[in-house]
């Protein structure tokens, strides 16, 4: 690569998803983030029962997210041929874990509400 | 304190940092140069829209025309998919025209003739263009008719394939590798003498059909024999041994120093030149590569070699600035660049901002300072779902993009997923002058 810039790199995404598709994908990326922080904030604590059906999702994620990118590029477990490929199967399946649980906290939050609300309507 | 923070303001926050990001993105303007130069590119195929792209962007008031009559748009790195059935023949497809900034003027006509001491390009529909500064990048011929006894029109049955000829042709070769790939038999595949586009595409058609046979069970029936113009099988020593090495792996067997001459597609023979004089093959699958030349105008035009590849008509440019060595207004960028090495998209993406810079520097009546090195990439498919990331310079060194994480002689899953994913869109961008 030659001149690898943080430009080239959103122009080549824009490329690989559609410029409208991509940008609708960050907007969706920092929408769930800017959630999941708006739900921390508001609860002003972690519940850890949300966060452990969280954690239980997210090896559904990393599956998730490896079978996608296998899928789109028709490949395989078996074409891994090196340690770097490791480090992607990895870093996708790690990517997707991680988005997978913040998802899945994020929508329990805001669907389930503020803890303690329902105390209080009681 | 977290209570402190307005709950909407935080949001807003978050998304104004977000959309200040986003806006920031292009990047920093390089300020325009001011000129009324006329620029006649001749082709808009990669290189030709790419430096369009670019210096459209960098000048302000220049008038650049393309000269080109083809309506499509071919990616043709995508070709050895295609002809391997894992795209369809639209995915390389598109308009010459969805590429080409608004500004400049595209003539759809076909360059016939360069007068470089008058400086006009004269075309087929019998236009006389001025120009003050001339891009020459037309791309190659294919001279499918130097092979005896082959025509197109056989594409695709009786065991004949050639992925360079375009799409349709890349579709027909899969309907004729799939078949010998499930009936088995001896599979030729060629290369031919002269300079050719990305060197790499020959063995890509080789190791995939090697693997489709494979996935259908049907290894033990293949005679697969690799059929190399020299005595190598690849122009950078270090990556010719590595691929005789795959090349054992995988059963398939090297044949040095043939070139294809003639086909007799009745009886399945082609016959070779070879330093021992004559040779016949029998198939049952060839691939067909024919020799590459410069377009006519270049030679008739007196822009070529006058000593060097005289039966190609490659330009006559300097290889580190492109710039040709006896008219200063002329370059030459892409397939038609008479250097050693560099028939490859990855090699325009490279020679486009070299052009560009001395290009531009010219009119600024300066020097220009950009350099190239003779850089080519080549993802080497090596089987579906690995490659071989082989980049190199004109010194035959590798190059690698990624040194210590990306050995660019080993078979990786990464380095397809950066042909199948990425490379297309690296190209588009460099397409847009973005890359």
């Amino acid at each position: 690569m030659k001149d690898l810039t943080f430009g080239t790199l959103i122009a080549v995404f824009e490329e690989i998803f559609g410029a409208g598709l991509f940008w609708a994908m960050v907007v969706i990326a920092a929408l769930v983030t800017a959630a999941y922080f708006y739900v921390l904030i508001r609860d002003r604590s972690v519940s850890w029962r949300k966060f452990l059906l969280a954690q239980l999702s997210m090896p559904v994620g990393a599956i998730l997210a490896i079978l996608f990118v296998q899928n789109v590029t028709s490949s395989s477990f078996s074409d891994i041929g090196g340690p770097v490929d490791v480090i992607v199967l990895l870093g996708v399946g790690v990517a997707g874990a991680i988005g997978m649980a913040i998802l899945v906290y994020t929508v329990q939050s805001l669907v389930k509400g503020r803890p303690g609300e329902k105390e209080a309507l009681n | 304190m977290i209570d402190d923070i307005d709950r909407r303001s935080f949001l807003g926050l978050g998304l104004g940092a977000f959309a200040a990001t986003a806006a920031s993105l292009p990047e920093a303007a390089v300020a325009q140069v001011r000129t009324n130069a006329r620029i006649v590119i001749i082709g808009a195929g990669a290189a030709g829209t790419a430096l369009a792209n670019r210096l459209v962007g960098r000048l302000d008031g220049a008038a650049i025309t393309l000269v080109d009559p083809r309506a499509q748009h071919l990616y043709q790195p995508g070709l050895t998919l295609v002809a391997a059935g894992l795209k369809p023949a639209d995915y390389v497809v598109s308009e010459t025209t969805d590429w080409l900034p608004s500004g400049v003027t595209l003539v759809t006509e076909r360059a016939e003739g360069v007068d470089p001491v008058r400086k006009t390009v004269r075309t087929s529909g019998g236009q006389t263009l001025d120009y003050d500064f001339l891009i020459l990048a037309p791309g190659l011929v294919l001279d499918h008719d130097a092979i005896e006894g082959f025509s197109l029109d056989m594409v695709g049955q009786n065991g004949i394939g050639a992925l360079y000829a375009g799409p349709e042709y890349a579709a027909k070769t899969w309907q004729a590798a799939s078949a010998f790939a499930e009936n088995g038999g001896r599979g030729l595949f060629t290369r031919p003498a002269t300079e050719m586009k990305c060197a790499g595409a020959p063995l890509k058609h080789t190791f995939l059909i090697d693997d489709r046979a494979r996935r259908a069970g049907n290894a033990s029936k293949m005679d697969m024999v690799y059929v190399s113009n020299n005595d190598s099988l690849f122009g950078v020593p270090i990556v010719s041994e590595k691929v005789r090495m795959v090349f054992g792996d995988r059963g398939i067997t090297p044949v040095y120093s043939h070139v294809l001459k003639a086909i007799d597609a009745g009886r399945k023979i082609a016959t070779f030149t070879t330093p021992d004089g004559d040779a016949e093959l029998d198939y049952d699958y060839i691939h067909v590569i024919p020799p590459q030349r410069a377009p006519d105008f270049v030679r008739q035009s007196g822009l070529s070699w006058a000593d060097r590849w005289v039966d190609q008509g490659w330009a006559e440019v300097d290889k580190s600035t492109l710039r040709h060595l006896r008219y200063d207004t002329i370059f030459a960028v892409g397939d038609v660049a008479g250097v050693p090495k560099g028939k490859t998209a990855a090699s325009v993406k490279w020679q486009v901002p070299v052009v560009e810079d001395h290009l531009v520097a010219a009119i600024e009546g300066r020097e220009g300072t950009e350099t190239y090195n003779g850089y080519t990439s080549c993802p080497l498919i090596t089987r579906i779902g690995r490659a071989m990331l082989v980049e190199f310079d004109y010194n035959n060194n590798l190059v690698p993009s990624f040194p210590g994480i990306i050995a660019p002689l080993e078979e990786l899953w990464i380095s397809w997923l950066m042909k199948e994913v990425a490379l297309k869109a690296t190209y588009n961008a460099m397409l847009r002058g973005r890359a």
